[in-house]
């Protein structure tokens, strides 16, 4: 088979296995739901995930060792996984070829011509990369004070590497390697005690942003699913909500359609993971290129030349996307996959300066420390940022969560949504509950969020963790915030209306929503008197309120002044006079010209702190409409103790 | 004629020409004006009357209106139930298209009584069935998240092996519904879809203690049907009960008080929540069914306003003991 047909078959096949993926991330056990399917496997395949999160974490969790899967074949084979695998190129490449399709041979190789700009995905790559390095970086320069001893070794061992060099006379320049040395010692020495009291984290994975596979499961997952949700194709049966998409969705269009002006723009120009692999492709064994350099240069092989490598003359290694097309159109049969370098030479680095380097890289290390000045991970940390349950501290969670929205798509109650800037500028698109939205709050059962997360950002927890049960119950449940009842809101605190709905919905026992009954006295307009009473019914000197507007069961009659100041529940009443129920008649008849207040039963709800959770059930079924009168913040979350409310007990 | 040089290229048939299709055009945009003219602009529109009404679906006076079975096995007291009231033959004809009423409103386990117990929901399907029943319907319209409601109660794979289809509601599935009388469903949107076609209703709900009305049965057990914002109805909540009474006419209505919620209610959570009352009660007074079921929990009536009006509408009676039920202990 033609080795074309076979790449679009492998990104055909691909593509429809990342839709698949994206479709069954439903919970429940039917086969297009989440039961075992690998949805999370093309992010494990994805390089920069596993890359990104080791600088910030140093370690590899999970299924993400799969990159080193792709790893070792990108070495060995180039860019595969761009012009073969990756969904979102499969896309651009689709729409690429439908915007130039009617264009004329010269024009599609103009399109397709290198261009300087392409450099740019490697600077967006460093500066990432350097964002997520930080805190090895300050670790590496504080190595005098922490690991003194292992400094000095290391430093020992560089110098009679240099003295060795000296001494058999291959180094260049002793005298000026020696002066280097020592400044490097120096600088390091100096720059170790100035950062040895260094207090904020300074690293935070902010890869997720522009990496392909987290853009493109987040795009799909918030955008498209909820989209066709809408239609009768849906899988879930209430069409699915997400709070604040549009630039989600302003991103995804602009790095489609931009493929009108450009063939693969985003591939081209702003790929991070793409840049990588361009740098892992250096040494492939296998490469694109000429068998003869005798060619007409008819520059054919660069009509549909998808990574835009001018295989007409030198070809850029770190460019080519493996899309063979050249092979295809090439009339003399000279292009071809070899292990030889191209016969009109190749160019394997990327084409990027010094300055431009370091430039990327300040800017990359520079980023976090200078946002977190404002202190929105420590003191200022907003409340309204409740993050799902097992989610890390706020440090370990922005160093980990890529933003790919899948805890968004499993949750079965819609409740995570994509944060704005509650987290600051770096949480942006990270998971936050929203407990207007959705069908419920946080399920008081339900781990799905946790075990779906590729990067462990949240844990995987058990529901024994979740509910604080078994080996875990000395924890406790894990509480992630706190309900506040608005006194000002509250229909039973502040406008003398039954309702207690949020007690009611509680979903833990016993309930962190309890109840004081209070008799408020309410106002009827007139003050009302008796004028003839028995028992059970009394009549009023005046107008009271209309036909059993009391009758609800919830109103209460005090006679005043009266020895029995028991309130009696009113079963009917009528403009001049009601009717008190049955089971405590008034002992002696009320005499005629006392008072008679009418009184509401209240149940007013107040919060347990010690038992709430923060599922936010409450909020979502206050019956207050617009902003409820009962509402979760992070307060007491378990995962930040500096944000516990309550002493230990 | 000369030619204006600056008018190179137009003579008069072209100038015609483009006169008249400019004409068109002009005469093309002043009548969709007109046509699309609004001179009131907008008013606040009245929604019509709601005509959908929810029909009796009582059958005739039966020998005997309630059971009362006590047993620790709810499928063999809810078979002795039935089998007391003349079977389920005296309820269920052939060509029956039944719809059972569950209580799924929490996304919690069967064993912590929130919901209706899904070996009674199968039951009852099986027994429909067996009576010739055409079709069973399981639905509700939960608190929390139905998909979740309906598959961790067990009551969805309950019904589903036994033969029911489950309607989960949907949007579309409500239509606005004005009960004759009332005054707090009107024009309110109700699960109605799922009873266009039905010809029996039983409702079926667990006994749970309820703090703002005292206790939930099954008279509560419809509070499940109403869609919107349904939560607002707690401001009158025997208001909204006694309503619900009225709107639904059922066949029968089965509580289930072999496992009573007796604290923390309605959602419990806790398996100190509950405790073994061995109850079954099978009844085609719904009023009678919450009367009694109240006094299992030790409510006397005057705590549970809701039963008192419901009678006094005329919808059952209170005293069950009238009924004469049948008791029986297995």
């Amino acid at each position: 088979m033609n080795i074309v047909t076979t790449r679009r078959i492998c990104q055909g096949f691909f593509f429809v296995l990342f839709l698949l993926f994206c479709a069954v991330t439903t919970l429940g056990g039917q086969w297009w739901q989440l039961r075992g399917w690998p949805v999370n496997w093309l992010i494990q395949l994805d390089p920069l995930v596993g890359l990104g999160t080791l600088l910030t974490t140093r370690t590899v969790y999970a299924g993400l060792l799969w990159a080193l899967a792709t790893i070792a074949l990108t070495i060995v084979l180039g860019r595969f996984f761009c012009g073969w695998i990756c969904p979102f190129g499969s896309i651009h490449q689709v729409v690429g070829f439908l915007a130039k399709r009617s264009r004329s041979i010269p024009e599609k190789i103009k399109l397709n011509q290198y261009r300087p700009g392409q450099a740019i995905k490697y600077w967006i790559l460093i500066f990432l990369l350097t964002m997520s390095a930080m805190e090895l970086l300050i670790d590496l320069i504080r190595l005098p004070e922490t690991h003194g001893l292992f400094f000095g070794i290391l430093m020992l061992a560089a110098l009679s590497g240099l003295i060795l060099k000296a001494v058999r006379h291959t180094s260049a320049n002793p005298k000026k390697t020696g002066v280097v040395f020592l400044i490097v010692v120096a600088v390091w020495l100096l720059l170790s005690m100035v950062f040895k009291g260094y207090q904020t984290s300074a690293a935070a994975l902010q890869i997720g942003l522009l990496d392909p596979i987290p853009l493109v499961y987040r795009s799909i997952n918030l955008i498209i699913l909820p989209l066709v949700g809408r239609t009768s194709l849906s899988i879930p049966t209430i069409p699915r909500a997400y709070d604040g998409t549009f630039l989600i969705a302003a991103i995804f269009l602009a790095a489609i359609l931009l493929n009108l002006a450009v063939p693969r723009f985003y591939c081209r120009f702003i790929c991070p993971a793409g840049a990588l692999f361009g740098i892992l492709s250096r040494f492939a064994i296998w490469r694109v290129g000429k068998t003869k350099n005798e060619c007409i240069e008819c520059g054919l092989c660069e009509k549909n030349c998808e990574g835009a490598c001018s295989p007409t003359s030198k070809i850029r290694i770190n460019e080519c996307v493996l899309c063979m097309n050249c092979l295809n159109d090439c009339r003399h049969h000279l292009m071809t996959y070899q292990i030889t370098a191209s016969a009109s030479g190749e160019i394997l680095g990327p084409d990027l300066s010094r300055r431009q380097f370091i430039a990327s890289a300040i800017s990359g290390a520079a980023a976090i420390p200078m946002v977190r000045i404002s202190g929105h991970v420590g003191k200022n940390w907003d409340p309204a940022l409740v993050r799902p349950p097992g989610s890390l501290p706020e440090k370990a969670f922005l160093s980990r969560c890529i933003k790919c929205g899948q805890c968004m798509r499993i949750c079965p109650t819609n409740v995570i949504h994509p944060a704005g800037l509650q987290g600051g500028l770096e949480g942006l698109w990270t998971p936050v509950l929203n407990f207007r939205i959705g069908t419920s709050g946080c399920q008081f059962n339900c781990i799905a969020c946790g075990n779906l997360c590729p990067t462990a950002a949240i844990r995987p927890i058990t529901l024994d963790e979740r509910l604080g049960r078994n080996r875990y119950a000395d924890h406790g449940p894990i509480k992630i915030g706190t309900a506040f009842v608005d006194r000002g809101r509250c229909l039973a605190r502040a406008m003398d209306r039954p309702c207690i709905v949020c007690q009611e919905n509680c979903p833990v026992s016993p309930k962190a929503i309890r109840t004081r009954e209070v008799f408020n006295t309410i106002d009827t307009g007139a003050k009302l008197t008796v004028a003839k009473a028995d028992a059970l019914y009394i009549e009023f000197q005046n107008t009271g309120p209309g036909m059993n507007q009391l009758a609800t069961g919830d109103y209460f009659a005090v006679v005043q002044p009266s020895a029995d100041h028991r309130p009696r529940r009113i079963v009917s009443n009528w403009e001049r006079g009601l009717r008190v129920a049955d089971e405590v008649p008034f002992g002696s008849s009320p005499k005629p010209g006392s008072r008679v207040d009418i009184q509401v039963r209240l149940q007013q709800p107040h919060v347990d702190p010690k038992q709430c959770i923060g599922c936010g059930v409450c909020e979502h079924e206050c019956p207050v409409p617009g902003k409820r009168a009962i509402r979760v913040t992070a307060d007491n979350e378990s995962r930040n103790p500096e944000h516990a409310l309550l002493l230990k007990q | 004629m000369d030619r204006d040089p600056n008018h190179d290229g137009l003579n008069r048939r072209q100038f015609l020409d483009r006169l008249t299709k400019a004409g068109i055009c002009i005469a093309a945009a002043g009548a969709a004006g007109f046509w699309f003219h609004d001179a009131k602009g907008p008013v606040t529109s009245e929604p019509g009357p709601s005509n959908v009404i929810l029909k009796d679906f009582s059958v005739g006076v039966p020998a005997q209106k309630m059971s009362i079975i006590r047993g620790k096995d709810r499928v063999a007291t809810l078979q002795t139930a039935l089998k007391s009231l003349g079977g389920i033959e005296t309820f269920i004809k052939k060509g029956d298209r039944v719809l059972l009423k569950v209580n799924a409103a929490f996304a919690s386990p069967a064993m912590l009584s929130a919901t209706t117990h899904p070996a009674i929901v199968a039951e009852m399907t099986r027994l429909c069935f067996r009576a010739g029943a055409a079709s069973v319907v399981v639905t509700d319209n939960p608190i929390n998240d139905p998909a979740s409601c309906f598959t961790l109660t067990g009551i969805a794979d309950a019904a589903r092996n036994a033969g029911a289809r489950v309607v989960l509601p949907r949007d579309d599935l409500f239509s606005p519904m004005t009960v004759k009388g009332a005054k707090l469903i009107r024009n309110w949107p109700v699960l109605y879809q799922p009873f266009t076609d039905i010809t029996k209703v039983i409702g079926m709900a667990p006994l749970k203690d309820h703090h703002r009305s005292g206790a939930s049965m099954t008279m509560k057990n419809w509070y499940g049907l109403l869609g919107g914002r349904r939560n607002i109805f707690h401001q009158d909540i025997n208001g909204i009960i006694m309503e619900l009474a009225m709107m639904v006419k059922p066949t029968l209505v089965i509580l289930d008080a072999t496992t009573a919620m007796v604290t923390n209610g309605p959602t419990g959570g806790s398996l100190s929540d509950l405790k073994n009352t061995d109850t079954m009660i099978a009844s085609t007074d719904q009023v009678a069914a919450d009367a009694f079921g109240a006094s299992i929990l030790g409510r006397s009536l005057d705590k549970l306003p809701y039963i008192g009006k419901a009678e006094a509408a005329g919808i059952g009676t209170a005293d069950y003991l009238k009924l004469n039920p049948v008791r029986a202990s297995i």
